[in-house]
């Protein structure tokens, strides 16, 4: 490949193997977290709504220039422009699918070129309003800490911690209220859900809602560590469209466990192969497609989704 | 619930979008004119000249190439056009909007379409080189038109091709940047400068350096040669990092870069990913000093991009502001900034290009393809980057006397020329020629460097 000198590293001793062990762990750790702040919403409104929203990452995207418009070009407290480009990328969100996916939502194939559409609609209208710029946002918190040698910025502890926090309430959501158990009973039989009484499309809605606030929140705190540009929603839809395949299509708890595993295999491969970093991407997808031949199904799905 | 929620989410969604254009657009200062919109009123011309600018004009590469030719056939146009014999020519420029960054592929098609409809008397530009190498193809061998390269720094666009099949390929020149292997020759000259620098202040006799280089084709040659060329220069090289050109976050690539132990980045970066490499670079204060070639970090955004953490890198460019390379360098570098709000980068030389062009023409008499091209070898223009002239394979000549290239450095919230500042280009056998252009300045370590390594 190349033929690039100091293609492939070798650590010198059992100290640089612990150091590289540690620094793969963290830094693995943090883009996992990322990742799956993506993949559970795509997977989330996958489960509940049969929708394959190939514009969730474009809702990131959208609130990643959401932040750089209020926070950076309107000066405004980051305080109130984080709220206020959530709710607004949720707002965009639920227009978006009363207005595209609701009224053909039962032909799937139909939505999911009807969300490829949104996601171009969205790049073009932020390369006519902000230019094909790269554009930064201030982190909100600057620094950084060392433990061990590490260097960790604030925003990405930050950013750990409020996705973090996001999962525990989109859990607390599912799992403890009455919108929770609706959105699971639809999830697992649309019909009888609807025979039942329960209102699917309302019900629907409401996941959209959710699943959007999560990309959007995973858009605002990465804002400040991506470089903002109108395709930056791409790379992400791959990586997110790879997790949920790998996790099981619907399954939340697969999505997690596929973030971090792609997440740990593309930190792995930065370090071991740093003449072959662009790869990471390429490796992790290989990785993917090889679990797959052994558990079509991926971890924790179920072998065929229209069985369930 | 529909009908009321509706109405009120969509007018939201208009005035976020609407605040989004009144906000954004004008305060950037970035539109790009419409050729229609700056055409001369009240001069009368006997007929005009079409030149294509062909570039990604919605990303900073092409708006650049697309200021410094408009800024010159404004300044052509109001000081009475082109003298084409007996005539006089206007200059029309055509925007291209090749999207070469993201579609190099589709960049071909947009090139043979404004070919086809507008049938320019020639055509500049040309920045990704996974793009230029098929549209030169086209533009060369299918169209025989002149194509003035400013962008693409590539060897084999021209090396191989014109000196090797003339006839197939004369109609190719290139007048920015220098060619790839004369920027490496002077990202080393600035990697010198800046290892003694790190020997002098922080002691450290054979410095250890890494590259950072994006995946791409054009810096093949110089990851290739760099690591050969470092043990002469009394340094050791500890690694090859080359994340993707798109990459958003290249933080894991940094914590290795700083495993290594490196002292210094030689970064070799044409993409977006220069700019997180400058904001992670700076926020966690990676203890080595960049320099080499970060095309982001040669634009006035960059700094504001980084959110100042990418302060005291340090990149090649063509122009600096502070440095009065020839005597049109300032005033050109002054009055584009007056007019676009932006320092020049060395995109922008497409100024020179559209006048080396007005030059061959009036030297020719005719816009005849063949009599254009061998005016346009006998060139000699000074301009802002200093003395064009083209070699046997129609690639500006990199040396002293000629066009050198500057070395810039971020210096709190500055963009100033740091090298050459007293370069000696043949020490033995002339060691009184010394080259260094007037407002050059040190180049410093940046103090989080040199505070890690004295600790």
């Amino acid at each position: 490949m190349r033929g690039l000198p100091g293609l492939i590293h070798h650590p010198g001793n059992r100290r640089e193997e612990l150091a590289m062990l540690s620094d793969i762990l963290v830094y693995g750790l943090m883009n996992g977290a990322v990742y799956a702040m993506l993949a559970i919403g795509f997977s989330l409104i996958f489960g509940a709504a049969r929708i394959i929203n190939l514009a969730h990452t474009a809702f990131f995207m959208l609130a990643a220039y959401a932040i750089f418009y209020f926070g950076s070009e309107l000066a405004i407290n980051p305080f109130i422009a984080i709220p206020l480009s959530i709710i607004l990328v949720v707002l965009v969100g639920v227009v978006v699918y009363y207005v595209f996916m609701e009224p053909i939502r039962e032909h799937e194939t139909a939505v999911l070129i009807v969300t490829v559409a949104v996601a171009l609609v969205f790049q073009e209208l932020i390369l006519i309003i902000f230019g094909g710029h790269y554009r930064g946002v201030s982190s909100i918190v600057a620094g950084y800490i060392s433990p061990y040698g590490i260097r960790i910025s604030y925003q990405y502890l930050l950013t750990l911690g409020v996705v973090s926090l996001s999962l525990f309430i989109v859990w607390l959501i599912l799992m403890k209220t009455r919108l929770g158990i609706a959105i699971r009973s639809s999830a697992q039989d649309r019909e009888i859900a609807n025979l039942m009484g329960m209102n699917v499309a309302k019900i629907a809605a409401a996941t959209m809602a959710i699943s959007v606030g999560l990309a959007a929140v995973a858009g605002v705190m990465v804002a400040p560590l991506y470089t903002l540009e109108p395709h930056m929603w791409l790379n992400p839809l791959v990586l997110v469209l790879a997790i949920v395949i790998l996790g099981g299509l619907g399954s939340i708890k697969g999505s997690f466990i596929g973030a971090l595993i792609l997440a740990f295999i593309e930190v792995t491969v930065v370090f071991l192969i740093p003449g072959g970093a662009f790869l990471k991407v390429a490796i992790a997808l290989a990785i993917m497609l090889t679990i797959l031949i052994i558990r079509p199904e991926g971890l924790f799905g179920v072998y065929m989704e229209g069985e369930r | 619930m529909k009908s009321k929620l509706f109405p009120f989410l969509v007018l939201l969604m208009i005035l976020f979008l609407i605040g989004g254009i009144v906000g954004c657009t004008p305060t950037d200062g970035e539109d790009v004119v419409p050729p229609e919109e700056e055409e001369e009123e009240g001069v009368e011309f006997d007929g005009e000249i079409k030149i294509a600018v062909t570039g990604p004009m919605t990303n900073i590469q092409g708006e650049m190439m697309w200021w410094g030719a408009l800024m010159a056939a404004d300044e052509i146009n109001a000081a009475g056009g082109v003298a084409v014999g007996d005539e006089m020519y206007s200059v029309r420029l055509i925007q291209v909007e090749t999207d070469e960054i993201m579609d190099p592929l589709g960049a071909v098609s947009a090139v043979e379409n404004v070919i086809v409809s507008e049938d320019p008397d020639f055509l500049i530009g040309g920045f990704r080189t996974e793009a230029v190498t098929p549209y030169t193809d086209l533009i060369a061998r299918d169209y025989n038109k002149i194509f003035i390269i400013c962008g693409a720094a590539t060897n084999e666009l021209l090396h191989g091709r014109v000196d090797v099949d003339y006839d197939a390929w004369k109609y190719l020149f290139r007048v920015t940047p220098i060619r790839s292997t004369d920027l490496v020759t002077v990202t080393i000259l600035m990697l010198n400068d800046v290892a003694m620098a790190v020997r002098e202040e922080l002691g450290i006799a054979a410095p250890k350096v890494a590259i950072l280089a994006e995946a791409l084709e054009w810096n093949e040659a110089l990851v290739q040669m760099a690591p050969q060329i470092f043990p002469t220069l009394g340094l050791e090289f500890v690694g090859t990092f080359r994340p993707s050109a798109t990459a958003s976050d290249v933080t894991t690539e940094l914590r290795g870069i700083e495993a290594t132990g490196a002292h210094i980045i030689y970064t070799i970066m044409s993409g977006p990913v220069g700019i997180p490499f400058g904001k992670q670079w700076g926020e966690l204060e990676i203890p080595a000093c960049p320099v080499g070639i970060n095309v982001e970090a040669q634009k006035s955004g960059y700094y504001p991009a980084t959110d100042g953490f990418g302060d005291y890198d340090c990149t090649l460019n063509t122009f600096a502001q502070n440095a009065a390379i020839t005597e049109h360098t300032i005033p050109f570098i002054s009055k584009f900034v007056d007019l676009y709000g932006q320092l020049p980068n060395y995109n922008a030389d497409t100024y020179s290009a559209v006048y080396i062009l007005k030059e061959a023409v009036e030297r020719a008499g005719t816009i005849d393809t063949d009599s254009v091209i061998a005016e346009l070898e006998v060139t000699d223009y000074t301009g802002a980057a200093g003395r064009v002239v083209f070699d046997e394979a129609h690639d500006v000549i990199w040396g002293p006397g000629y066009v050198t290239a500057v070395g810039i450095q971020w210096q709190d919230g500055e963009l100033v020329a740091a090298w050459p500042l007293e370069w000696k280009p043949d020490a033995q056998n002339a060691p009184d020629l010394v080259i260094g252009y007037e407002g050059v300045v040190p180049y410093q370590i940046p103090p989080h460097v040199l505070e890690q390594w004295r600790e």
